[in-house]
């Protein structure tokens, strides 16, 4: 490692837009043959500054010097002829061209007659073989690989053009175990041909994998630069919610734990539900006031599980019984007459009106149930948007400021509040807490924990383990697309329980298909033994 | 402290979509004064009471593009598009002046070819409705079979003739005044306002606009979209068919090739100088409305100054280019970032955030 002379140096980078300070003087280097983790929660700003060495973004004062001179990029293009070049968590490649195409793309090998294709072909082999891919058919075209392939080609291709720096912002968050590990080894091997790269991530244990530094942003500034041998996973955390960790741990942690009649008709019972390719045949029971938590890695079918039963996404088999009654799920619109409500993790797509108000927000679902023609008054209207903003401490308390221009915990809020003004028997909420700040985060959670002490049920789904093992009473595992247990929570319950689970339950999967292929819940794990222990 | 409400006053106005179009046409206007001074000149007729003039004119005009431009806000709100108002309008025309050639000259008779002619431009629209919203077709493509098709289906109900009539209470819709104001422009007005009202005061714009703006978001709030798509088409179906009527009734004619011959053009054009986004979402009604009047402000003005007939598609263009320019958010940001926000602007605006 070079402790000497940075390749990317960036000193006092601030950058506003219109209301937000995105960026406030942060500084960060970049050293030849490192992989340096950007580190931060959602909103920190880790994006905000790739871009800003891209050139994607302007910024308002700060210099950047790559490779000893001050530079600034007019975007990702100009950014690469530099030598910097960025791979993204969606692979931007042109999955129609072939692999090789794709890998020369503005740099194909010319002769006589135009373009050589033969050997372009060849050279981007080369590429590829420097990083063990020397077994893909470079004329094949791109989207015949898998996600992790693609991202790979793309690594390749920044290799091609000979970068030196080399961004990869979360390459790894819909990678399985083993695709993480290829890209870690390529990586690694870029990494030893000089190149500096820099490494996005969510996952704690991934970043110190790889990583050889680490620095923490936090609302935009930077908060220090460490070794990541030197800094232990308590302080980095600590660094990245600029709270300590046992602050975080208090909020809001009051399950229920009353003994439940056993007679008591579940709200909602799933037989068999499944959809191809999403969700393998489940059986799920949920009863009122109920906290019920899905945990599971991502893409382990724990949001795909839930939107089947909102009808998000039609379930191919199965029944679902309301009270007791089969009903026929077809769109949202059936859902919410029948009081479920779904709360989408994904927030810009599925979940805001962008150009439409807060308080257009928050009565959207009651009145799309009532229909265009019986228009809520104003006076109902008010009455609605100033319980919801005043409850759930929406900022600014404005309603008729647009929704867009809300902060992201805000906007979650709102959300919740345009669910809870339809009046749920059963809210699903997936991901609520994503990419909010601590403190919207435990109000989220106390709103959670009060609806269920108001006999609503609610389905809540997190990546963050902790949290859900907080809030729930009921802890539903889920693995390559199928639920694989059920967890009585209690106090010996930790998040580590959870992982155990998820880690056993391959080899149990390896010993015991049969099992599997049945649908039932291994034995293993049965959920009593946790509920006798929690009185 | 009154200086300073004024700038705010003033500040409103120029925020709201439909400004650029006022001064277009009071630029228009101008240019029409300085070549003649008496253009803004208003005389009444000594035999009948009523106005004339050139703005009677233009508002005599604007009429029939008022009707399709704020159909095709409604359409265009929701992400869609409605090429097939033109065509539209000269089925309305076909049937109209078919029904009165032979059903006489009554007011019953007028009655009944506006009703017919509104029935069958309604069942139109719901044919593009249903080709949108439950065949899933573009409506681009949707439209534009409508588009072609419609103008055969005139010929077809007229049997290839430029049909002529006579109905004394038909042509009173086109021609007639009411307290010296012509009848096709308060009708217009009217109808303009009668949809405001239907779409503002239920809940079908908020829910348009959210399909238009955000459709997956919208079907996870429980909306459903597909009767939405179909009201919104039946309705720019059933308002091309009235600017039809009105279009026909003034020469009491329909001519086949002729009657709202690229008419959708500029309905799109007074939809887009009103300020909305082709890509959907939020519309103003009263922004068409002042499109259109820009429009016909447009076509006027070009004939008056003697653009000889070749030049007058460029004309046209050059003025609604600039328009365009001025009403980008790019434009008018290049124009914000030469004359950087003072300091304590910046203040108040951090003070807001952090509120």
């Amino acid at each position: 490692m070079n402790e000497e002379v940075p390749i990317v140096e960036m000193r006092g980078i601030s950058i506003e837009f219109p209301g937000v300070k995105a960026l406030d003087g942060v500084d960060f280097r970049l050293f030849p043959g490192e992989v340096h983790a950007l580190m931060g929660e959602n909103g920190a700003g880790k994006s905000t500054l790739i871009k800003a060495l891209t050139g994607v973004y302007r910024i308002d004062s700060g210099s950047i010097v790559v490779s000893g001179s001050e530079r600034r990029f007019g975007g990702a293009d100009d950014a690469q002829e530099a030598g910097v070049s960025t791979v993204y968590q969606e692979v931007n490649l042109a999955p129609n061209l072939s692999i090789g195409e794709n890998v020369m793309l503005g740099h194909e090998q010319r002769g006589a007659f135009g373009i050589n294709w033969t050997a372009t072909h060849r050279a981007a082999t080369e590429a590829l073989e420097r990083l063990g891919l020397g077994h893909l058919d470079t004329r094949k075209p791109l989207s015949t690989l898998s996600i992790a392939l693609q991202q790979l080609v793309a690594i390749s291709r920044a290799m091609a053009i000979r970068a030196k720096v080399l961004i990869l912002d979360e390459p790894t968050s819909s990678l399985d175990a083993a695709e993480v590990e290829g890209l870690f080894a390529v990586i690694r091997s870029v990494r030893d041909q000089g190149v500096a790269v820099l490494f996005v991530s969510h996952f704690l244990d991934q970043v110190y994998a790889i990583s050889d530094r680490i620095t923490v942003l936090r609302n935009g500034r930077y908060e220090g630069e460490h070794l990541t041998r030197e800094l232990d996973r308590h302080a980095l955390i600590s660094a990245m919610i600029g709270k300590d960790l046992d602050t975080l741990k208090s909020l809001g942690g009051n399950r229920r734990r009353e003994p439940r009649d056993p007679d008591e008709k579940p709200l909602l019972s799933a037989v068999g539900i499944a959809r191809r390719g999403a969700v393998e045949a489940t059986d799920l029971e949920i009863r009122r006031g109920e906290v019920v938590g899905f945990a599971g890695l991502l893409g382990s079918g724990r949001t795909e599980l839930a939107r089947l039963l909102y009808a998000a996404d039609k379930a191919d088999a199965g029944t679902i019984e309301l009270h007791g009654s089969p009903v026929d799920l077809r769109s949202p619109a059936d859902a919410l007459p029948r009081r479920i409500a779904f709360s989408t993790e994904n927030r810009r797509d599925e979940g805001i009106i962008g150009d439409l108000t807060v308080r257009e927000n928050i009565v959207l679902a009651v009145q799309a149930e009532r229909g265009w023609a019986r228009p809520l008054s104003r006076r109902e209207q008010d009455a609605i948007v100033s319980r919801y903003i005043e409850q759930l401490n929406v900022r600014p308390a404005d309603p008729d400021r647009m929704i867009k221009n809300l902060s992201g915990g805000n906007q979650q809020k709102v959300l919740l509040g345009r669910w809870l003004a339809t009046q749920p028997e059963l809210l699903i909420l997936d991901e609520p807490t994503r990419g909010i700040d601590v403190g919207a985060k435990a109000e989220i959670q106390e709103a959670v924990a009060e609806l269920a002490e108001d006999g609503v049920a609610v389905v809540f789904i997190s990546s963050e383990l902790e949290e859900v093992v907080r809030l729930s009473e009921r802890i539903v595992v889920l693995k390559d697309h199928r639920k694989i247990g059920e967890i009585q929570n209690g106090p010996e319950v930790t998040a580590q329980v959870i992982v155990d689970v998820i880690a056993a339950h391959g080899v149990d999967a390896a010993a015991d298909t049969l099992d599997d292929t049945e649908g039932a819940v291994p034995d293993s794990i049965a959920p009593t033994t946790h509920k006798e222990a929690a009185r | 402290m009154t200086a300073a409400a004024g700038t705010t006053i003033w500040r409103e106005l120029i925020r709201k979509p439909f400004f650029w179009g006022i001064v277009a046409i009071i630029a228009l206007l101008a240019l029409n004064v300085i070549k003649d001074p008496t253009y803004l000149a208003l005389s009444i007729n000594p035999n009948n009471g009523n106005l004339v003039g050139n703005l009677v004119d233009i508002l005599r005009q604007a009429a029939p593009v008022m009707m399709i431009a704020i159909g095709m806000s409604l359409v265009i709100a929701t992400g869609g598009i409605d090429l097939s108002v033109g065509s539209l309008m000269a089925v309305a025309g076909a049937v109209s002046m078919e029904f009165l050639s032979a059903a006489g000259d009554s007011f019953g008779a007028a009655l009944a070819a506006v009703g017919l002619a509104l029935v069958i431009t309604g069942v139109l629209g719901a044919v593009n409705g249903v080709l949108v919203a439950y065949v899933g077709l573009q409506p681009f493509i949707a439209t534009l079979v409508l588009m072609l098709a419609g103008r055969g289906i005139a010929k077809v109900i007229t049997g290839g003739q430029n049909t002529t009539a006579s109905n004394d209470s038909f042509r009173w819709i086109a021609n007639g005044f009411l307290i010296g104001i012509p009848v096709v422009f308060l009708l217009a007005v009217l109808i303009v306002i009668a949809v405001g009202l239907v779409v503002r005061r239920s809940a079908l714009g908020l829910m348009i606009e959210a399909i238009g703006i955000n459709p997956r978001a919208s079907r996870m709030a429980g909306i459903k979209p597909k009767g939405l798509l179909l009201t919104a088409y039946i309705m720019s179906g059933i308002l091309a068919g009235i600017a039809g009527v009105m279009s026909v009734g003034s020469v009491m004619t329909v001519d086949i090739s002729r009657t709202g011959y690229q008419l959708e053009l500029d309905a799109i054009l007074a939809v887009v100088i009103g300020g909305a986004s082709l890509a959907g979402g939020k519309f103003s009604l009263s922004g068409a409305f002042v499109g259109a009047l820009l429009i016909a402000t447009l076509d006027k003005t070009v004939l008056y100054l003697g653009v000889s007939s070749s030049a007058t598609p460029a004309f046209k263009a050059i003025v609604i280019v600039v328009l365009c320019l001025l009403q980008s958010e790019r434009v008018r940001g290049w124009f914000r970032r030469r004359r950087r926000p003072r300091p304590a602007e910046r203040l108040l605006q951090k003070e807001e955030v952090s509120a």
